[in-house]
């Protein structure tokens, strides 16, 4: 079993007085590709903002190779290999594909990946590069925001909903690449409502609901009834409640 | 003729206020901040000028060369004290805050310096002017202001879209979170985008200063002329600043040429009109009126 | 896996009452205060009746501009142009041959009617923009008045119609005629914000996307509170033309009195009544006490609004409400659990 690399232990965070994350703790291990799954509203979004640095939590701690990193602003810990893909792609609209991409290169840590390799990845980016983001459908638009997290060589990549508002087939292609970025040496933090993507990809699975972990495992020891009752809460999930009232 | 003059010195004219607007522009852009003390910037640094160059020995017409270094420097300080502290609160503070510091500003001005006109000493250049046609005269110094206006656009123009900070800037504009988690600073971005604006208000104050007189309540004035520039040319538009400002003063020399009296009300004349017809201003997108 | 959690919604009656102790004492102390005030140039010397005056004017100014900035988050920094419309709407009825005093609610009402349009213009930008162009507004009516020959244009012209008072009367009618107008004006903005359009303007205050989709409409809201303000303002400008009978547009529509408003309504608290009237006191006496510094008692007063809106956004009034758990005047209401019911 290889080290950890990015712990969170205990958190909990506050939007205004509602409890958006309530005691959650899990490991990710380096070269792993761990998957938060749970429905909207679980709390999923705000952990990953929680972790890049977007939210202060009320208590708890977010760690970095044992390292405390709580009160390090959002680009020191770009610098230290957290890069966030957030929810919604968020291009920087006034800008071409290829200036988003430098954008991202610029306080770029030594590794892998470059704009160079981002095309390589991504063959239909070069010939478009001097295109306005907005001109690109959404499974362009967030493959550039991939993109432009990669160039920074984050040590682990979290995912923001990479398959909300995209099309199956879109969604499975850029699934495809996830072995390709862990052979990079970087480790991947999924969020995903949509469960069977975020399972079949992950070598774990976390799961929220309602801000609590609600299941935790890998995805072989896990049943899929397991999941539904750990994903919807117990006693609302339709097969296990026969006479379909709820108590 | 009277028509071709009212246009050229309009454009001349329209020169400075592009210059003095681009700060505020730019500002907005980028940090969404109005500062209300801009005008107010433009007038300490004439004064500024004023003081330094008979002490460092620099003739006023070479005095931006240092008094402009010097606003950079200042505009990064504020903005990373108290401007960043009071967008920390929230939009309202920023105009509250730089309210304030704009009365305090000129009437620190006017129990230092009285209520008394000043003006930078550029020697005879000032009386100076090229004489095409009959009565069309063009003075070198207005010239001078409406190149070294376009010179400024263009360097910031290419700063923009061709330097890594630049792009920062623009990152920053665009959507200040995602440009955190592409690891930008964007307190220092802001700093940076700060220091443009004052060197560029500073560049702004000296030409003002060296064309005519200037008194500590002169910002107010020229913040309305800037604002009018800005909201008339589109806002968050670099070029709409160059129409908006000749757009201005062609409006102000015409109103001038009915009456002296109606200079500045032909200008906020211009300015309602817009806002009444075509609130996005004449190059603005219509989003960007938040 | 414990997961089982339903949500239990209480069926719990609530009662609505309004915030604080029973106010009759505060009813009280404000009629004795209301009758000592009535009779104070009476009792006090003439020059300090002035003082009074000025002292009003500027409470009613910033009564306004926190109902505007405090209460509907509209920064405005043009209400010197209600304040000059009002001025020289009553030296318009004036000259007609309107005694002055009897114009002040005319004039009041010449700038709401004023206003109306205005709002329509101004309204199309916010933030800062919404701020700049008020003041662009308020340059452009002082020009145009500039230009108008029997208003006296750019260079002034006295008062008619108080010839026949004494200088003295002058003071002390003009003094009763500020006090009555800031009393209507405070005990006005107390009763509107008691009502539902101060819970309006609340909800927008606190989350306008919110109030928005609650029904409220925000801009007609917004719309009315501006014409208030305005009305107010115009009412200010009313007392001013006849308290300082020579009426000079540069004086009118000075931008020193959007500063004032603002500065005394930080450095008081916004967006509470009291506020501007604490504020008011403090300006009067740091002005008194540095009269003869020049202007140094405004850069003291910015300085000190500058300083309070960075570290006590809630101003003077605010941080001992807070402190004290005290309110003069309450506005707001608060929701208590009564008896559970079935």
């Amino acid at each position: 079993m290889s080290a950890a690399l990015l712990e969170v232990e205990s958190l909990t965070v506050h939007h205004g007085q509602l409890c958006a994350i309530d005691d959650v703790s899990f490991t990710q291990r380096q070269g792993e590709v761990l998957a938060v799954v749970g429905a909207n509203g679980a709390g999923k979004s705000t952990l990953l903002r929680t972790i890049a640095g977007l939210h202060r939590p009320t208590s708890g701690c977010v760690r970095l190779d044992g390292k405390d990193i709580n009160d390090l602003s959002v680009s020191r810990r770009v610098a230290l290999g957290i890069s966030l893909v957030p929810e919604g792609r968020r291009l920087f609209s006034s800008m071409t594909l290829e200036e988003n991409l430098q954008v991202g290169a610029y306080h770029a840590n030594p590794g892998p990946f470059d704009i160079k390799r981002v095309y390589e990845l991504f063959d239909w980016m070069p010939g478009r590069r001097k295109q306005s983001v907005w001109q690109l459908s959404g499974g362009e638009q967030q493959a550039v925001a991939i993109g432009r997290a990669l160039v920074a060589n984050p040590r682990v990549l979290l995912l923001d909903e990479l398959s909300l508002g995209l099309a199956p087939i879109i969604i499975e292609k850029i699934y495809a690449l996830v072995p390709e970025i862990l052979a990079q040496g970087v480790s991947i933090l999924i969020v995903e409502q949509d469960v069977s993507q975020g399972v079949s990809a992950a070598d774990r699975v976390h799961c929220l609901l309602e801000g609590r972990t609600s299941m935790t495992g890998t995805p072989a020891e896990l049943t899929s009834e397991e999941i539904d009752r750990a994903y919807f809460g117990a006693g609302l999930v339709a097969p296990a409640v026969t006479s379909g009232v709820v108590e | 003729m009277i028509w071709l003059n009212i246009v050229i010195q309009g454009a001349l004219v329209g020169g400075f206020y592009a210059l003095f607007a681009c700060g505020l522009s730019l500002m907005f852009g980028v940090l969404k901040v109005i500062n209300l003390a801009h005008g107010d910037m433009a007038v300490v640094a004439g004064y500024v000028a004023v003081f330094l160059s008979p002490r460092l020995h620099i003739p006023g017409l070479w005095s931006f060369l240092v008094v402009v270094p010097l606003f950079a420097l200042l505009g990064y300080v504020v903005q990373r004290t108290v401007i960043q502290k009071s967008i920390d609160r929230d939009p309202f503070t920023t105009l509250l805050v730089t309210f304030g510091l704009s009365v305090v500003i000129e009437n620190l001005l006017l129990e230092m310096y009285s209520a008394n006109g000043q003006s930078i000493n550029i020697g005879s250049l000032i009386g100076e002017s090229w004489h095409p046609a009959s009565i069309i005269y063009i003075s070198y110094v207005s010239l001078a202001v409406l190149a070294a206006a376009v010179l400024v656009l263009l360097a910031l123009q290419l700063f923009l879209s061709k330097s890594g900070i630049g792009r920062l800037i623009r990152a920053v504009a665009d959507d200040q979170e995602a440009a955190q988690l592409s690891g930008a600073n964007y307190r220092h971005v802001f700093g940076i985008a700060a220091a443009i604006a004052f060197a560029t208000v500073a560049l702004a104050g000296i030409a003002y200063g060296m064309m005519t007189q200037f008194a500590p309540t002169s910002g107010g004035v020229n913040l309305l002329f800037a604002f009018e520039v800005v909201v008339i040319g589109g806002i968050g538009s670099l070029w709409g600043t160059l129409v908006g400002g000749i757009a201005l003063g062609i409006a102000q020399q015409f109103g001038a040429h009915i009456n002296l009296s109606y200079q500045i009300l032909a200008g906020n004349i211009l300015f309602l009109a817009v806002l009444a017809v075509r609130p996005q201003g004449l190059f603005g997108r219509r989003s960007s009126l938040a | 896996m414990s997961t089982e959690r339903l949500i239990e919604v209480p069926r719990a009656r609530v009662k609505v009452r309004r915030s604080t102790h029973s106010p009759i004492f505060t009813i009280i102390g404000a009629l004795v205060l209301v009758c000592l005030l009535t009779v104070a140039p009476w009792i006090v010397p003439a020059q300090f009746a002035t003082t009074l005056t000025n002292f009003f004017i500027l409470v009613i100014m910033a009564t306004m501009w926190n109902l505007l900035a405090g209460y509907a988050g509209m920064v405005s920094i043009g209400q010197q142009a209600f304040v000059g419309l009002g001025a020289y709407a009553t030296l318009y009825f004036a000259i007609k041959g309107l005694n002055p005093f009897v114009a002040i609610p005319f004039a009041a009402l010449v700038c709401a009617a004023l206003a109306v349009p205005i709002t329509y213009l101004l309204f199309r930008l916010r933030g800062g923009y919404f701020s700049i162009a008020t003041w662009v507004v308020s340059d452009t009516a002082l020009l145009i008045i500039g230009t108008i020959a029997v208003l006296g244009g750019g260079t002034g012209r006295t008062m008619p119609g108080l010839q026949n008072l004494s200088p003295g009367e002058t003071a002390h009618f003009s003094y009763l005629a500020t006090w009555f107008v800031a009393l209507i004006v405070v005990t006005g903005t107390y009763v509107l914000l008691r009502s539902r359009t101060g819970l309006v303007l609340a909800s927008i205050r606190d989350n306008e996307v919110a109030a928005r989709s609650a029904g409220v409409n925000v801009r007609a809201a917004r719309r009315s509170i501006f014409v208030i303000a305005a009305a107010g303002c115009g009412a200010a400008g009313a007392v001013l033309a006849i308290s300082q009978p020579f009426i000079q547009p540069s004086n009118e529509f000075n931008l020193q009195w959007a500063a004032e408003m603002l500065f005394v309504s930080m450095i008081g608290g916004l967006g509470t009544i009291e506020g501007p009237i604490i504020g008011s006191i403090i300006f009067f006496v740091l002005q008194q006490s540095l009269q003869q510094q020049g202007a140094w008692y405004l850069i003291i007063v910015g300085a000190l609004a500058v300083v309070i809106a960075l570290w006590q956004p809630r101003g003077l009034w605010g941080a001992f409400r807070d402190r004290f758990h005290t309110e003069l005047l309450p506005v707001g209401h608060w929701v208590e659990p009564g008896e559970s019911g079935p």
